[in-house]
C-alpha cells in the first residue's frame, strides 16, 4: 500500500513526491480521521506547522452511481440519488426529477411544486443546521453544538418519516410530481416547526456569533478572491460568502421559486466565519419561503395523472437541469437514446467541485486550520466520490 | 462455571454478591463498549444520530467514540466499503486491541447493498474481518443500531473465557490480525479471506445433470 506500485489501482502513495526537503513533515490526513466528513484523505506537507502542499485523494467512497444508473431504468435511479448527498436526499430527488422532466417534457402539478419547495427548504434547514454542529466539532467543541443541531434535525426527520415513510432515504419525488399526498395535519405540523425554528436559530447564533474561540479560529481563515472562486466553478454558500450574488433560485429560477419573496444573503470576505454565518442567514430566508409556501399550498393532484411509471421512455435527446442544493449547484446531465435506460447519466456535484480549491485555501496556514476549512466547504463524500 | 442459584440468593440476602470472574469480566466488557469513531457513508449519519439527543447511546455505555483504533473495542462498519477502502478498514481492525467486536451496520457493509453491482464495491466486510452482529437496513434506524448494540452485549455476556468453546480473543492461539488485502490490477488480492469467510455453496439446477 505504501509503495506506488504500477499494478495498483490505489495509485495514491502515502508519501507523495513533493518538495524534497528533509526538514518537511509529510502527513496523511485520513481516510479515517476524527472529523465527520467521511473517508476523504489529504496528503499534507508541513514545514513546522505550516502547510506547504496539500494534495487531496478521492475515491474511497466511489460506489459507481453513474455506471449503475446507466444500466437501470430512469425511475430505478431515484433511490440512488437519495444516497448521493445523504444529508439532504430530497433536494437530490428534485434535481434528478427536474432533469428527467426537462428531457421528457413533463408538467408538474401546482400542489407538487409547492410540496417540492417545502421539502427542499426543509432539507436546506437540515443541512445547514447539521453543518453548524459539524464545524464546531471540527474546532474541538465535539458534542454540544452537534447535540442541539441533531435535536432539531430529528424534528424535521419525523416530518419526513410521516410523509415519505423513511427518515433519510425518502425516494419521494417522481417524474411529473411526488409519490403521495400529505398525511392529515402534516402541513400544520410543518408550520409549527417553522414557527419554532426561529427561536432555535436565535439560540444557536447566541452560542456562536460572539464566541471568542470561534472568531479566533475562523476569521480571516481560508478566504479566496472572487475571481478564483468563480473561475474554480465554486457555487452555493461558499461562493456567496465571498460576496458573489449567484443563487440558482434567482438567476435561473426552477420550480416556482420566482413566486416567493426572499433575499440572497451575501458575505463580505469569504472566510470561514462568513461561511458559517451565511448559512444561518440562509436558514432565515428558508423559513420565509416555507411560511409563504405553506400559506399558499393549493389543493389538487400531487402527480401528473398522465405520467407513466412503467415503460417510461423519454424521447431521444439530452438535458441538463440544475437546482440550488444546500451545498451549491446540483446538476444532472442526461442523454437519452429513446430506451428505458439513460445512455449517459452524469452528476454535477457541488461538494466535489467546491472541494477542488482546498489546496489554495490552506496554503500557508496551520494544520489545525485545514480541518476547519474542510468543514467550512461542507462536503459529503457520497456526493464527492459518487 | 455456573454458580448455585440457591447459594447466590442466600448470600445476596446477606448483602454479599457472589459471581464468577467470567461473569464479572463479561459484565465489565459489555457495559462499556468504546466504538471507533469511523463512518464510511450514509449509515454514519444514523450512527451519529444514535449518539445524539433523541436516541442517546450513552444509556448503554457506548457513547465514548474514540478517534484512534488503539483505544476502541467496537468497530461499527457504517456504510459502503469500497475496494479502495477495504484495506484501510482491515488495517484499522488489526490496530484495535483485543477484545474487539465488529458490527456490520446496513446493507452495504453486509453485502454491498444497493451498490452491490458496482465494480468498486466490496460485497460484504465479512469477507475480510469477522463480524459479530449484522444490522439490516438502508440505512438502519438508530433504534436498530441500539438493538444491535444490545445484541452484542448479550453475546459478550455469554462469552466463555476458558475451555474449548472460549472466545476468539481468549484463545492464546487465536489471531488478532487478519491479512490486509492489496489493491490488484482488477480486484482486491485476495478477493476474500477464506479462513473466516464461508459462503454457502451456490446450488444450481442444470438440466440433465444430477446435483
Amino acid at each position: 500500500m505504501i509503495s506506488a506500485s504500477s499494478k495498483s489501482f490505489d495509485a495514491a502513495p502515502m508519501i507523495e513526491s513533493g518538495p524534497d526537503d528533509d526538514s518537511l513533515l509529510r502527513v496523511s490526513l485520513g481516510p479515517q480521521h476524527p472529523s465527520t466528513h467521511g473517508v476523504f484523505r489529504m496528503n499534507v506537507v508541513l514545514d513546522g506547522e505550516t502547510v506547504v502542499s496539500l494534495k487531496p485523494v478521492f475515491g474511497y467512497l466511489h460506489r459507481n452511481h453513474e455506471k449503475i444508473a446507466e444500466g437501470i431504468t430512469y425511475l430505478s435511479s431515484m433511490p440512488y440519488t437519495d444516497r448521493l448527498d445523504y444529508i439532504c436526499p430530497l433536494s437530490n430527488n428534485w434535481a434528478y426529477a427536474h432533469a428527467v422532466e426537462k428531457l421528457a417534457g413533463l408538467e408538474v402539478p401546482e400542489r407538487a411544486q409547492y410540496l417540492r419547495v417545502i421539502l427542499a427548504e426543509l432539507t436546506r434547514l437540515i443541512n445547514h443546521t447539521a453543518f453548524a454542529g459539524f464545524i464546531l466539532g471540527d474546532m474541538g467543541a465535539w458534542g454540544s453544538a452537534l447535540m442541539y443541531a441533531f435535536r432539531e434535525r430529528e424534528l424535521i426527520l419525523d416530518l419526513f418519516e410521516d410523509l415519505t415513510g423513511a427518515r433519510m432515504m425518502a425516494n419521494f419525488m417522481r417524474f411529473g410530481g411526488c409519490r403521495n399526498d400529505l398525511p392529515d395535519g402534516w402541513a400544520a405540523q410543518v408550520s409549527r416547526l417553522v414557527d419554532d425554528y426561529g427561536p432555535f436559530l436565535d439560540e444557536m447564533e447566541k452560542l456562536l456569533v460572539g464566541n471568542e474561540i470561534l472568531l479566533a479560529r475562523t476569521q480571516g481563515i481560508g478566504s479566496l478572491s472572487k475571481e478564483t472562486l468563480v473561475n474554480g466553478g465554486i457555487s452555493g454558500p461558499m461562493l456567496r460568502a465571498a460576496g458573489v450574488n449567484y443563487d440558482i433560485r434567482k438567476v435561473d429560477p426552477y420550480g416556482i421559486y420566482e413566486r416567493f419573496d426572499f433575499r440572497i444573503p451575501l458575505g463580505a470576505t469569504g472566510d470561514c466565519y462568513d461561511r458559517i454565518m451565511i448559512r444561518f442567514l440562509e436558514m432565515r430566508e428558508s423559513l420565509k419561503i416555507l411560511q409563504q409556501a405553506l400559506a399558499q399550498l393549493p389543493e389538487g393532484p400531487v402527480i401528473d395523472p398522465k405520467a407513466r411509471i412503467r415503460n417510461f421512455k423519454p424521447p431521444v435527446g439530452e438535458s441538463y437541469a440544475r437546482i440550488e442544493g444546500p451545498k451549491g449547484e446540483l446538476g444532472f446531465h442526461l442523454i437519452s437514446d429513446g430506451t428505458t435506460k439513460p445512455y449517459r447519466y452524469r452528476i454535477r456535484p457541488p461538494s466535489f467541485i467546491n472541494l477542488t480549491l482546498i489546496e489554495d485555501m490552506c496554503l500557508g496556514l496551520d494544520l489545525a486550520d485545514v480541518v476547519v476549512i474542510l468543514g467550512s466547504v461542507d462536503i459529503v463524500l457520497g456526493e464527492v466520490d459518487r | 462455571m455456573e454458580i448455585d442459584s440457591m447459594l447466590e440468593d442466600d448470600m445476596k440476602s446477606q448483602g454479599v454478591h457472589v459471581t464468577s470472574f467470567e461473569q464479572l469480566i463479561n459484565w465489565g466488557r459489555s457495559s462499556s463498549l468504546w466504538p471507533l469513531q469511523f463512518g464510511l457513508a450514509c449509515c454514519a449519519i444514523e450512527m451519529i444520530a444514535a449518539t445524539m439527543a433523541k436516541y442517546d447511546m450513552a444509556r448503554f455505555g457506548a457513547e465514548v467514540f474514540r478517534p484512534s483504533p488503539r483505544q476502541a473495542d467496537l468497530m461499527i462498519v457504517a456504510g459502503t466499503v469500497t475496494k479502495k477502502m477495504a484495506p484501510q478498514v482491515v488495517r484499522l481492525y488489526n490496530q484495535m486491541a483485543e477484545p474487539k467486536y465488529v458490527i456490520a451496520m446496513g446493507a452495504c457493509a453486509i453485502s454491498g447493498g444497493p451498490f452491490k453491482e458496482g465494480y468498486n464495491v466490496l460485497k460484504g466486510i465479512d469477507r475480510f474481518i469477522p463480524v459479530d452482529v449484522v444490522i439490516p437496513g438502508c440505512p438502519p434506524r438508530p433504534e436498530a443500531l441500539l438493538d444491535g448494540l444490545l445484541t452484542l452485549r448479550a453475546q459478550i455476556a455469554k462469552e466463555k473465557l476458558m475451555g474449548s468453546h472460549r472466545a476468539r480473543h481468549a484463545d492464546p492461539l487465536g489471531t488478532a490480525a487478519f491479512p490486509v488485502p492489496e489493491c490488484g490490477a482488477h480486484d482486491l488480492e485476495p478477493t476474500s479471506n477464506r479462513e473466516i469467510w464461508h459462503p454457502l455453496p451456490v446450488l444450481r439446477e442444470v438440466e440433465g445433470v444430477e446435483a
